[in-house]
């Protein structure tokens, strides 16, 4: 029986920047995963690649790779896999290359994924009836009808897209699975950078290409999928976002390892002496993180049954997940879209007093009647007080509590106007000498003003999406 | 017969998550007793009552028993998802905290 150990060094772009360097440098490892895209940070991507053709990918991967070089000339066997890509995978790779040929790692071979990307061709995978919505069966033309004024209304000076192209749409793609990146390792590749792939198969692409598997063996795929899932939110499954916090050392937390067998037997663990903890509960919190059906927990590469996993803690920090089944991958690849809709802005002030709950109410009416003197209805607003149970309406109040002496209120406003909601980030500063006493906190300026990416979860056909690999050393990825 | 008041938090632990506009909240019971009560006791019918100021449109309820947990999906929990919200927590991470909280009568549980 073969084993294999696969880390992951980030659950999300803004994560832990030291966390992956500690990783290696503490623990030998096969593989480090670094997976940096939510469902909505494609879109954030996207906008940056609309300013700078040659932005849109996780910036932090090169921070990450830059404290790894050290690490790659110690470690030959240390391979990386990440979603970094983003947008823009191949000007992630450059970027990649152009550190490794300065840090004299030139012959490192550089993968890259792509064909996620659907925005070039969104017109006819509408027209073929592709791209519905996940939740609601809506065809995606049907957004582009409901929202006429959203173009029009995004003033951004972004690159003007082709007249047939639906510009409120910034991006789309499709989540691979896990073939291209064991194509990639086959073809030599020691770091892999994708774009939108899915993020178990991070972890199933180096099991498909160490082990030999067949890509028809589902209990097999689906043991390296629990296995990525487990791993693929970071800190989550060592002790971070836990009920029992107190437990555990998190400052210096340890990020996981999955030491995944031939036989499909996983164990879960991190590196000796880091902080954080692996036990049952950990584990299970992070295989029920972020779920729906768990008899269906579906990857481009299975359909996953997460009901039959078994879990046993083997010795402190080790704890062996056993027991998935799964059946035929889905005919469909998920699809994350996001479209334009509109500006967005919050502000917050300390509201200070016994009577800091009706003040701070008393502001938020302020604040709206004076966007209306000024000419702006705002679409969608909420006012909020934070330290009075704001954090899940109505929840609180089936405790008992103290009415606070002081709250942050928070007033939030949306429209498809960037301008009102300009006007409305201007009200918060003149409530200090116009609105009532007892109110703080404004040197933080006047709230910024966002451009608001609506999500669209969509299916497209899996024979439409052709994953394309290129791999090349890292001084041929150079112009 | 004894009775007694318990909270969620006395028996299992629990973590929440967000997918587009909707959420989940996953719970851990703390062993096989834990889990028989909250099979019976937590249901959808009660989560969705205790979410209800949120506008869950729906809750479904999935067992994990090998594992010892539940899994509730609240449907449209989340007031647009993530980047459409407009409260603080707009990817639904307090409802675990939240559902903690959440106190039910246990007739038996001492026998």
């Amino acid at each position: 029986m073969q084993t294999i150990r696969i880390a992951n060094g980030a659950g999300f772009l803004g994560d832990w920047l030291l966390a992956p360097q500690r990783l290696v440098e503490s623990a030998q490892v096969d593989y480090l995963t670094i997976e940096h895209l939510a469902e909505l940070t494609m879109s954030i991507l996207a906008r940056q690649r609309e300013k700078d053709p040659g932005a849109g990918y996780a910036e932090d991967f090169i921070e990450i790779l830059r404290s790894l070089t050290p690490a790659l000339h110690a470690q030959p066997g240390l391979k990386i896999i990440a979603n970094s890509g983003g947008v823009n995978p191949q000007a992630c790779a450059r970027a990649a290359a152009k550190l490794l040929v300065a840090a004299n790692l030139p012959e490192v071979a550089v993968g890259c994924v792509t064909g996620d990307d659907l925005l070039p061709r969104i017109e006819s995978l509408m027209h073929e009836g592709e791209l519905r919505n996940l939740d609601t069966g809506e065809p995606l033309s049907s957004l582009l009808a409901a929202t006429p004024g959203r173009a029009s209304s995004g003033t951004q000076p972004s690159p003007a897209p082709s007249p047939q192209l639906p510009a409120p749409i910034v991006a789309a793609n499709a989540y691979l699975g896990a073939r291209p990146i064991a194509d990639a390792l086959a073809a030599g590749a020691r770091i892999v950078i994708t774009g939108r792939v899915a993020d178990a198969s991070l972890t199933v692409g180096p099991a498909m290409h160490e082990f030999d598997w067949r890509w028809d063996d589902w209990d097999r795929l689906a043991a390296a999928s629990v296995a990525g899932h487990l791993i693929e939110c970071g800190a989550q499954v060592t002790g971070g976002y836990s009920t029992h916090w107190q437990t555990a050392d998190l400052a210096d937390v340890g990020y996981p390892i999955a030491e995944l067998s031939s036989n499909g037997t996983a164990v879960i663990t991190k590196p000796p002496g880091s902080g954080g903890t692996v036990s049952r509960r950990t584990v299970v919190e992070q295989l029920v993180y972020e779920i729906g059906d768990p008899r269906h927990y579906l990857t481009p590469d299975v359909d996953c049954d997460f009901t039959a996993v078994e879990v046993a803690v083997i010795s402190p920090d080790r704890v062996q997940v056993t027991g998935a089944t799964g059946r035929a991958a889905p005919d469909q690849l998920k699809v994350s879209l996001a479209y334009r809709d509109g500006w967005m802005a919050s502000g917050t002030l300390l509201v200070y007093g016994p009577d800091c709950r009706e003040k701070a109410a008393a502001c938020g009416a302020i604040i709206f009647r004076r966007c209306e003197l000024a000419g702006y209805e705002l679409a969608r607003t909420n006012v909020e007080l934070l330290g009075h149970g704001a954090g899940v309406p109505g929840a609180f109040f089936h405790r008992k509590y103290q009415p606070p002496g002081e709250l942050v209120l928070r007033v939030t406003a949306h429209d498809p106007r960037r301008e009102a909601v300009e006007c409305f980030v201007r009200q918060f500063a003149p409530l200090i000498t116009s609105g009532p006493a007892g109110l703080a906190g404004y040197a933080s300026g006047r709230p910024q003003v966002r451009p608001v990416f609506a999500y669209w979860p969509a299916l497209v056909s899996k024979s439409l999406v052709q994953p394309r690999v290129e791999v090349r050393s890292a001084k041929e990825w150079l112009p | 017969m004894t009775g007694k008041t318990v909270r969620v938090r006395d028996l299992a632990s629990a973590r929440s998550g967000d997918k587009g506009n909707h959420a989940n909240i996953g719970v851990v019971a703390a062993d096989e007793d834990a889990y028989a009560i909250l099979v019976s006791r937590l249901t959808s019918v009660r989560v969705r009552a205790f979410f209800q100021e949120l506008g869950v449109t729906r809750v479904e309820r999935f067992e994990l028993p090998k594992v010892l947990a539940l899994n509730f999906v609240l449907y449209d929990a989340l007031g647009g998802g993530a980047s459409r919200s407009l409260r603080i927590d707009t990817q639904g991470k307090l409802l675990a905290t939240a559902l903690l909280d959440l106190t039910f009568h246990v007739d038996t549980w001492q026998d």
